[in-house]
């Protein structure tokens, strides 16, 4: 693995960010190594997905693609999708249901717990060629990952020693974490993907900022969906890595403190109001709690609209957004509707999530010719501590706390 | 399909191509009736059954408010569209109101980068002649390019 030479960073310092942790390859394979594929749990899926037996999907952790199964005892799996043969990737459908995998080139094949269990030709044709005899099937299974699920979502680790989940979440994102997925079971209402040329930590600091999301978001801060004068407030779990922005809504009105805002379009009014029609669904007044659960995902709740997006970094420059929308089973039409007209707001062509997949590209493409350079946060001053409001960038410090210990640097 | 229907929805998908990439983005939503389905949906939900779509409005009103976000909330990199509609087919049933396919690519330039194909795929519509004008009462954009390069801005 490459050595890490160019990235000045004074020790202790989480108010300032080289722009070279952008775009680095040797950062990004170690990032891939230590974050990825270390001691973290990786979303991969949902139960609901794989409801019946011999059920998969295929999705990715990190770079790497990985299999998700559920067997006929109804245990899940998941494995590396390489051949151990020659490397091809050997699962290419989203998702299925089959027994087994077989590989295209030599029709390898594998089970559900990525076992391998045949190989043409092993013993020869004829009495010629074949394997060698101390080849054994079961030193060629497909690395196995470590799974865990909670309340229908699925995660995943490379890691052996990786901590239960309820710990690596920590009280108050599991809390959070349990307040959207609550048991019931989970209907997926369809997903959407998108390639953003920037770097994946861009995606991950987007949804820990709720300084931008007061100012970028005209669409949020006209209809008074996020406002910085809002009742809010930033949970994290003691190591920084997750974080939580939690906002009630307010109104359609400009207040002196938040003059500072020169895009709100204060007589903007919806043509058709159905658009957004929000109704409480949850215990408490949040209408928005955007949850980052390291390393690759996020659980939103904006109104009535549940998504989980999951990062799939390609390499330092782009990453690929996959967005899982989803309501409950016992949703009725009518809030099956909502989420899905509510869902104009996200994704690749949201009201909301637009802004940010154009910015992430600006972002790059500021970092990529400065890469010397370095970014500040240094909103609300240079602390790590879960705060009351808004007007902060501390879960950002807190992301680059932890990350610095994993990572090295 | 009679030629003279093909003639006149050749006419409608052109006037719509070159409306969306000359604009003003405002006529666009006069191109659908009062109440409307207009939905851009990757391909695999549409396979699957799924739901969702990345862009739903279901009258006017809501056209209405896309074009108000893209005109005044929004916030992206300039860029430029080009509509390419071909393979239009219709069905013969009736004549104020019919099923009509065709496919789609819409390419997209922006200032500091190569034009790219920014969305592939087909039309699923229903057309309704709705006082002398040809009008869509359902848009179906269901493209196959299910992984989006970065943003979609402007309507397909
Ligand atoms: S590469 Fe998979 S069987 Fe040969
Ligand atoms: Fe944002």
């Amino acid at each position: 693995m490459g050595e890490i030479s160019s990235i000045n960073w004074p020790a202790g310092d989480f108010t300032r960010v080289p722009y070279r942790l952008y775009t680095d390859a040797d950062v990004f394979e170690r990032e891939m190594e230590r974050i990825f594929q270390g001691s973290t749990w990786a979303y991969v899926g949902l139960e609901s997905e794989l409801a019946e037996t011999w059920d998969y999907l295929t999705t990715q952790i990190g770079n790497r693609s990985v299999v998700v199964t559920r067997d006929d005892k109804g245990e899940l799996h998941a494995f590396a999708n390489r051949c151990a043969h020659r490397g091809v990737k050997v699962c290419r459908q989203q998702r299925g249901n089959s027994r087994f995998f077989i590989c295209p080139y030599h029709q390898w094949s594998y089970d559900a717990e990525g076992r391998l269990r045949g190989v043409p030709f092993i013993k020869g044709v004829g009495g010629k060629g074949g394997m060698p005899d101390d080849f054994s099937q079961d030193d060629n299974a497909l690395p196995r990952l470590k799974v865990a699920a909670r309340n229908g979502v699925i995660f995943a680790s490379f890691s052996e020693d990786v901590e239960d989940l309820e710990d690596y979440l920590g009280e108050t994102n599991l809390q959070y974490f349990d307040r959207v997925f609550d048991g019931r079971g989970l209907k997926v209402l369809g997903y959407s993907r998108q390639l953003i040329p920037g770097n994946w930590k861009l995606m991950f600091e987007n949804i820990k900022d709720p300084y931008h999301a007061s100012l970028l978001h005209v669409f949020l801060v006209t209809f008074g969906l996020f406002r910085a004068d809002q009742e809010s407030r930033v949970a994290m779990d003691d190591t920084g890595r997750h974080a939580l922005l939690i906002s009630r809504k307010g109104e359609q009105k400009v207040s002196a403190s938040i003059s500072d805002i020169k895009n709100l379009k204060e007589d903007l009014v919806l043509a058709d109001p159905r658009l957004l029609d929000p109704v409480k669904e949850f215990p408490d007044d949040a209408t928005v709690v955007m949850q980052t659960i390291w390393p690759n995902l996020i659980v939103q709740q904006q109104s009535n609209t549940l998504a989980l997006r999951q990062i799939r970094p390609r390499n330092a420059g782009s990453f690929e957004l996959h967005w899982t929308f989803f309501g409950y089973e016992d949703d009725s039409d009518e809030m099956q509707t909502r989420r899905l007209r509510q869902a104009n707001l996200m994704s690749s062509a949201g009201f909301v999530s637009a802004d940010d997949s154009e910015v992430i590209k600006m972002a790059q493409d500021g970092v990529r010719q400065y890469a010397d350079d370095a970014g500040l946060l240094l909103l609300d001053g240079r602390g790590t501590k879960d705060t009351p409001h808004m007007v902060t960038e501390v879960a950002l410090r807190a992301f680059y706390k932890h990350y610095r210990k994993v990572m090295g640097l | 399909m009679t030629f003279e229907r093909w003639l006149v929805l050749q006419k409608l998908y052109n006037d719509y191509a070159s409306s969306l990439d000359d604009g003003p983005l405002s006529d666009w939503p006069d191109f659908f009736t009062e109440k409307c389905l207009y939905l851009i949906q990757p391909r695999d939900n549409y396979d699957a059954g799924l739901p969702m779509a990345v862009v739903r409005c279901e009258s006017r009103g809501m056209l209405q408010d896309r074009v108000n976000a893209v005109q005044e909330t929004i916030m992206f990199e300039p860029r430029y569209l080009r509509h390419h509609i071909t393979n239009i087919e219709a069905d013969d049933a009736s004549s104020d109101e019919f099923q009509v396919r065709a496919n789609y690519s819409v390419i997209e330039v922006l200032n500091d980068d190569l034009p790219r194909i920014l969305s592939a795929g087909r039309y699923l519509d229903t057309v309704v002649l709705e006082n002398g004008l040809l009008r869509f009462k359902e848009k179906r954009v269901i493209y196959d390019s299910v992984l989006v390069p970065n943003s979609l801005i402007y309507p397909l």
